[in-house]
């Protein structure tokens, strides 16, 4: 195992570059997953004022980001 | 075909549809990878353990170059088709693009100190990469620097545009110029000079890469896609 970590001498360079390609995949996975939940609450919380279901037809169409996604969790 | 899924709906259905599925396959084909990648594959007789740095290195690196080409084939696509989800993909892109050219440039600067004996130099290659992640982040700056959307939108796509100059700089950057990065080893006429033991990690990280892709740039698309349209809900809402 300590040889594993060890990588030959060059652990101080091999580990810090996986490190920061892992921090990096995993920051902006976490940051995209957030901000979809974000705005699907927020569009929740919309419909429950009673927008977006029928009035708003005309503004879709005007939109164009129409579609009716929201029910995917 | 393509028109198909411009309607963002339709888009909407087919992405939720794909993204576990896509997700299972980015993560299993990076642990994979990995597995490969630092415990069943060899040192190099030259650079010893070092090679290793190569399997997220080269990946990271061909993910900034595909990004890129991807974003400008969709500023294109906008500019001229005008079509709805083209943009809202470069701009999801961006971001995950100028990740993958800072993870090449870091990464590569900790595998030139023990190689090269030096954490940068100013050589086509490497300037040429720098060039491209301040392109990501001259369209990142530019999408968001107008109060109309569209304008931004059209600006930072022209930018995209005029930036693809510099991709065939820099893969061809090792040909045409000396430098201390070494030329292309995958990807050349005469097949790899690489040893398939090498290969294999190399392949399995950039599928998995290319996978993790997709799944973040189509959760970035959902969200901007459902912001927008809060956004109408909220000027509704004042409007009432």
């Amino acid at each position: 195992m300590d040889h594993f970590l060890d990588m030959g001498g060059y652990a101080y360079f091999v580990w810090p570059a996986y490190g920061v390609v892992a921090l990096l995949l995993l920051v902006f996975a976490v940051q995209a997953w957030h901000e979809l939940r974000r705005q699907q609450a927020e569009l929740t919380a919309l419909e429950r004022l009673g927008l977006g279901r029928r009035r708003d037809r005309q503004a879709d169409r005007q939109d164009g980001s129409g579609g009716h996604d929201e029910s995917e969790a | 075909m393509f028109h198909r899924f411009a309607n963002p709906a339709r888009f909407m259905a087919v992405a939720a549809m794909i993204l576990p599925w896509m997700t299972a396959l980015a993560a299993g084909l990076l642990l994979v990878g990995l597995y490969f990648a630092l415990l069943a594959s060899p040192a190099d007789y030259q650079q010893g353990e070092t090679v290793r740095i190569m399997y997220v290195h080269v990946p990271a690196a061909w993910m900034a170059l595909f990004v890129y080409v991807a974003m400008a084939a969709a500023s294109a696509s906008f500019l001229i088709w005008r079509h709805p989800l083209a943009d809202i993909f470069a701009q999801a892109a961006a971001p995950l693009g100028a990740a993958f050219t800072a993870a090449a440039l870091i990464t590569g600067s900790l595998w030139g100190k023990p190689m090269w004996g030096t954490w940068w130099v100013w050589d086509a290659r490497l300037t040429s990469m720098l060039i491209l992640l301040f392109l990501y982040l001259g369209y990142i700056a530019l999408s968001q620097a107008f109060d109309n959307r569209e304008r931004g939108a059209r600006a930072a796509a022209v930018l995209a545009l005029v930036g693809m100059i510099n991709v065939p700089i820099i893969k061809f950057s090792v040909d045409w110029w000396n430098t201390l990065h070494q030329p292309a080893s995958v990807i050349k006429m005469s097949g790899p000079a690489i040893d398939p033991s090498m290969l294999l990690p190399l392949l399995l990280m950039a599928a998995g890469m290319k996978a993790y892709f997709l799944v973040v740039v189509i959760l970035r698309m959902r969200a901007r896609l459902l912001s927008r349209r809060v956004q109408v809900l909220k000027l509704l809402a004042a409007e009432t």
